[in-house]
């Protein structure tokens, strides 16, 4: 992949379940090192868009390209460069955290692996909870356990499924300052799938609105909210979930 | 934070040991799980062995032939454990909600498989070791001592259990856990039909047919020939070598032909039922 290229490309991206179109010929690409929200209510297409990226899910037409691998055909050239973090799946609970960490770090090639677990317990304050059984921890320490292992094999695309999901705001907050300071000292292209808008308009300078599977809008978080004449990004993802966009963003 | 991706590598043996390792983990930290394993193998060995001993006490031809019931309900565990461990192993990974995490790691689906062999491999010696022990101790049987002959019969019980656990692993990545009753009770199909504890001669001729297409008949079959007229029937294991390589191939076919179907259906992350 030159420098120039994507790090994602979708490129009508279509995908049927049965006579359902669940995502409606798509295209978007993410430069390398950018952050971008995918957002849309519920059934929009969001979790099966980002299904297809990981390459768990194959098209019905249409491409899906990863730092030039074509998902899911060369899957296997990239994956051990990208990572993810979803609510939708959970680490093995009977196994110790320091356990879980081992196994995803030998799964993912890690060098060193040992030092590495190490230097990512006292970036993420695991520490003091690294050799206890990872289904006994609190959500907050589950999340950040789940970030740990999204991360173990810095990647150079990081996806996100609602990352501070049921997270309290403080431990919201960590999450999303972790996120924020690995995408810079990493570089790394960051596709973020969120529900919390104010999390969005920290975290991204790009925002991709879906609805029923096409993508309705897309632009920087300060454009839409200024395009709509609205006040912030929740007010903008409301006009455009109501099919009210088109005439607030005409009489703008 | 360093800024080097790890290299790619098309086939990983670390890869299969940290499944290896993922598993074993889960069983040292589960005393019920380890007690599983050898509880039924036990209380089946100990059923048969006695009623070995009190059917040889009545009948001339059950004396001469000490041990085939014994001999037949522990080979009968390698191939239903064997299978059982294969898929018990795959449904903790859907049971945990950990597929997905997997699925989109870099572990390759025949990495994945190898673990999982490796991990039946493990989980049936756990629970077989100490049953042999107790067939000596019980009913003077020694398992062991049966020689060459235990790893042909070995190696095919086993060949066979993979393909079967392999295509439910297949079916339980397409359906999800709806198919999770396929991997308690597939087995038991092959019960009747691979003549456990009786000669294939014994079934009408035209079930005889489909009998001599399971590898497992052959060694049911070559087990009663070494106990009963101390004989090792190479031609027997070999037959069943040959039919094993049929039914893994087309086990493994069928296995990417489903995954290839639960990546179409987005079945892959949801596991449910």
């Amino acid at each position: 992949m030159s420098p120039t290229e994507p790090a994602v490309a979708v490129d009508r991206l279509f995908k049927a379940y049965k006579a359902v179109a669940a995502v409606n010929g798509i295209s978007f690409a993410l430069a390398p090192g950018s952050c971008t929200a995918l957002l849309g209510g519920n059934g929009a297409g969001k979790t099966t868009t980002i299904s297809t990226i990981m390459g768990l899910v194959e098209p019905t037409s249409g491409s899906v390209t990863v730092l030039g691998a074509n998902m899911p055909r060369q899957r296997h050239l990239v994956l051990h460069r990208m990572n993810f973090e979803s609510p939708y799946v959970n680490m093995p609970m009977r196994l110790s955290v320091r356990q879980n960490l081992t196994v995803f770090g030998m799964l993912y090639g890690v060098a060193d692996l040992r030092g590495r677990i190490q230097r990512m317990a006292e970036e993420l304050d695991l520490s003091e909870f690294l050799d206890r059984q990872t289904g006994k921890l609190s959500s907050g320490q589950k999340t950040r356990v789940a970030l740990a292992k999204s991360l173990i094999n810095d990647p150079e695309v990081l996806l996100l499924d609602e990352p501070t999901a049921s997270l309290d705001p403080d431990t919201a907050d960590w999450v999303r300052g972790r996120l924020e300071r690995y995408r810079v000292e990493r570089d790394a292209t960051v596709l973020l799938a969120s529900h919390n808008m104010a999390e969005v308009e920290r975290l991204c300078d790009r925002v991709i609105m879906l609805k029923a599977g096409r993508i309705e809008d897309d632009d920087t978080p300060a454009n839409l909210i200024n395009r709509y004449g609205r006040s912030n990004l929740e007010e903008v993802f409301l006009d455009i979930a109501r099919g009210t966009g088109e005439a607030r963003e005409a009489a703008q | 934070m360093t800024t080097q991706s790890p290299a790619y590598i098309a086939f990983s043996p670390r890869r299969i040991f940290a499944m290896v390792l993922r598993h074993w983990y889960l069983l040292k930290a589960s005393w019920p799980r380890i007690f599983d394993l050898m509880y039924w193998p036990a209380v089946q060995m100990l059923m048969w062995g006695f009623l070995q001993v009190y059917i040889s006490q009545h009948s001339g031809f059950f004396a001469q032939a000490a041990g085939a019931f014994i001999g037949a309900v522990m080979l009968w565990d390698i191939l239903f454990r064997g299978q059982l461990g294969f898929s018990i192993s795959f449904l903790e990974e859907m049971y945990s909600r950990n597929m997905g995490n997997l699925m989109m790691s870099p572990l390759r689906p025949i990495e994945f498989v190898m673990a999982l062999m490796a991990m039946s491999v493990i989980r049936l010696a756990i629970g077989m070791v100490p049953v042999s022990l107790l067939a000596i101790a019980f009913f003077g049987f020694n398992l062991w001592g049966l020689g060459f002959a235990l790893v042909a019969f070995f190696a095919n019980l086993f060949l066979t259990s993979w393909a079967v656990a392999i295509l439910v692993a297949g079916l339980l990545l397409r359906n999800g856990l709806g198919a999770e009753s396929l991997a308690w009770g597939i087995m038991f199909l092959l019960l009747p039909l691979t003549c456990v504890y009786y000669p294939v001669a014994v079934l009408p001729s035209w079930l005889q047919f489909f009998a001599w297409m399971l590898p497992p008949t052959y060694v049911f079959e070559g087990m009663r020939a070494i106990l009963i007229d101390h004989v090792f029937r190479a031609d027997l294991m070999a037959q069943a070598f040959a039919l094993n390589v049929v039914l893994l191939g087309a086990s493994v076919v069928g296995f990417l032909v489903l995954l290839k179907s639960a990546r179409r259906e987005g079945t892959l992350l949801q596991g449910g039922d």
